[in-house]
């Protein structure tokens, strides 16, 4: 479980968030929702660390992160996997040697035990047959699946997703959703997803959090979604026609 | 300007906490030896040849006086070449070629959250990602100047003689006339100081790269610019400390 309190940040005297806290549970997905600009990718930057919130903190299954000590910090990095909007493979790196990596570097395992570990992972992405291939010859679709591998082969306690569904046709998108959801279920990992994508919101949005302007405005589930009462809410879930539809009813 | 000086002694300082295993870095330090050595060999090699070639030449133009022995050409190209070309020069091309490419590099994987994920993992990626190239620079461009003073005397050389400027003998005879080992020493010190300015900065560069491909691009040139400053003030200083008596 992976608790927020408080997070504030500013770039340059501009309020980005402002006082979000939360709780992400384990075993299963929990969504950031909201419009393009409103800070998600912020929230979840200042969640992992790769940015420092100006206010707040972040506690790992109880652990602060930003008030331990370096070993603390590694400690819990070493329980994350993350998964990035571009994918963000190392493009000198096979795709083999991709999802390994965390493996070399942060593990004592042998070559055999290495090598079937990440044939497991890319194999429960649904990728077969591309471990030679370099980055730049995969598709777009397939670079998510290989930063998923990646991001799950030294089972993590903790996954984050940065619209991981960005870029791809409706049908890739169902198929990556799943593939988190099942994920987080069968690791019993804890697992942020940031998106702006309503079908993944109605897809699998057991537990969802809705960002306005730095401002958390809502937190709920796909079923109550649709009856909030929070305006900004409202706009954003029926902007769209399908769901402007459902409205009606 | 301050603020930049300080960031980058911040960032060398990272380059020494919560480093990885041993056998990573050898590895690591080993793949960018081959890239900084073999790649540069041949430009490095060609442009040493060239100048050696040229700066024969030129002293002998310049030498018109009969009272001056034909040798003294191949000892001003012996301590030319040496002491200021060599490093000196080869430097500035190492920062065009090595720099740019490693500050290129970096800048890409900011760019596209490849240092993001690094960190995420755990990894220091400045240590990861920097101190193998220092290293390896440190290890292979003070190799790189003793090829280039090889072929700077080589050039010279073959051109001394067919373009009758002077005979072998006397080629050979100046090349060792009077020569101070400390010259060579002297040059190597300049070329670990270069080799490590040139890295450092790069890197440093490219690894605060913000925004996107354009961004890479102005990384890269500010690498090569700011590598080129350091490359000359600190031979203005070390001729200074070392030289002066
Ligand atoms: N490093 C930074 N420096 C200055 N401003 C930043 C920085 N990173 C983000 N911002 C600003 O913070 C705001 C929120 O950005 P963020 O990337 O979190 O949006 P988002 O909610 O993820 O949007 P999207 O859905 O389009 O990805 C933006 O207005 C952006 O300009
Ligand atoms: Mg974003």
């Amino acid at each position: 479980m992976i608790k927020i309190q408080s997070i504030t940040k500013s770039f340059h005297d501009r309020m980005i968030l402002n006082d979000v806290s939360g709780t992400f549970e384990k075993g299963k997905p929990n969504l950031i929702i909201g419009a393009s600009g409103t800070g998600k990718s912020v929230l979840l930057k200042c969640i992992v660390g790769l940015s420092k919130p100006d206010f707040g903190q972040v506690f790992y299954d109880g652990r602060d992160f930003y008030e331990g000590d370096r070993d603390l910090k590694i400690e819990i990095r070493r329980e994350m996997g993350m998964l990035f909007q571009g994918g963000a493979l190392f493009d000198s790196k096979t795709v083999e040697q991709n999802v390994m990596f965390p493996l070399d570097v942060l593990t004592k395992m042998s070559s055999e035990e290495k090598l079937d570990r990440v044939n497991f992972c890319l194999k429960r992405v649904g990728l077969e047959n591309v471990n030679r291939k370099m980055p730049s010859e995969i598709s777009g679709g397939m670079k998510k699946r290989v930063g998923i591998a990646r991001a799950i082969v030294n089972n993590p306690n903790y996954l984050f997703c940065d619209e991981p569904n960005s870029g791809l046709d409706p049908q890739t998108s169902v198929l990556i959703d799943d593939l988190i959801q099942d994920i987080s279920e069968e690791f019993d990992i804890t697992t942020i997803v940031v998106t702006h994508d309503m079908n993944s919101v109605m897809g699998i949005g057991e537990r969802i959090m809705f960002i306005f302007k730095g401002q958390k405005l809502w937190e709920g589930t796909k079923d109550n979604i649709t009856h909030s009462n929070v305006k900004e809410l409202d706009d954003f879930v029926f902007s769209n026609k399908v769901m402007s539809g459902l409205r009606g009813k | 300007m301050i603020a930049e000086i300080g960031k980058y002694f911040m960032f060398l300082g990272n380059l020494f906490v919560n480093r990885e295993a041993f056998r990573t870095y050898y590895r690591l330090v080993m793949e960018e030896c081959v890239s900084i050595g073999l790649g540069s060999l041949f430009l490095v090699a060609l442009v040493a040849t060239f100048m050696g070639a040229v700066t024969t030449v030129q002293t002998a133009f310049n030498m018109v006086s009969p009272l001056i022995p034909k040798f003294v050409i191949s000892q001003v190209v012996r301590e030319m070449t040496v002491l200021e070309l060599a490093p000196t020069i080869i430097a500035i091309i190492f920062a065009g070629k090595v720099g740019s490419s490693m500050s290129g590099l970096l800048g890409t994987m900011r760019i596209t959250e490849q240092i993001d994920a690094l960190e995420v993992m755990g990894i220091n990626s400045v240590s990861y990602l920097v101190l193998p190239k220092i290293i390896a620079s440190i290890l292979m461009y003070p190799m790189l100047v003793i090829v280039a003073g090889v072929c700077a005397l080589l050039g010279g050389y073959i051109v001394g003689i067919f373009a009758e400027v002077i005979t072998p003998n006397d080629y050979v005879v100046g090349l060792r006339y009077s020569f101070n080992p400390f010259t060579i020493t002297f040059a190597l010190i300049k070329s670990v100081v270069f080799a490590f300015l040139v890295s450092s900065i790069s890197c440093y560069q490219g690894y605060y790269t913000h925004g996107g491909a354009l961004e890479v691009g102005v990384s890269s040139t500010k690498a090569v610019t700011n590598s080129v400053i350091a490359i000359l003030i600190s031979d203005y200083l070390l001729a200074q400390l070392l030289l002066a008596q």
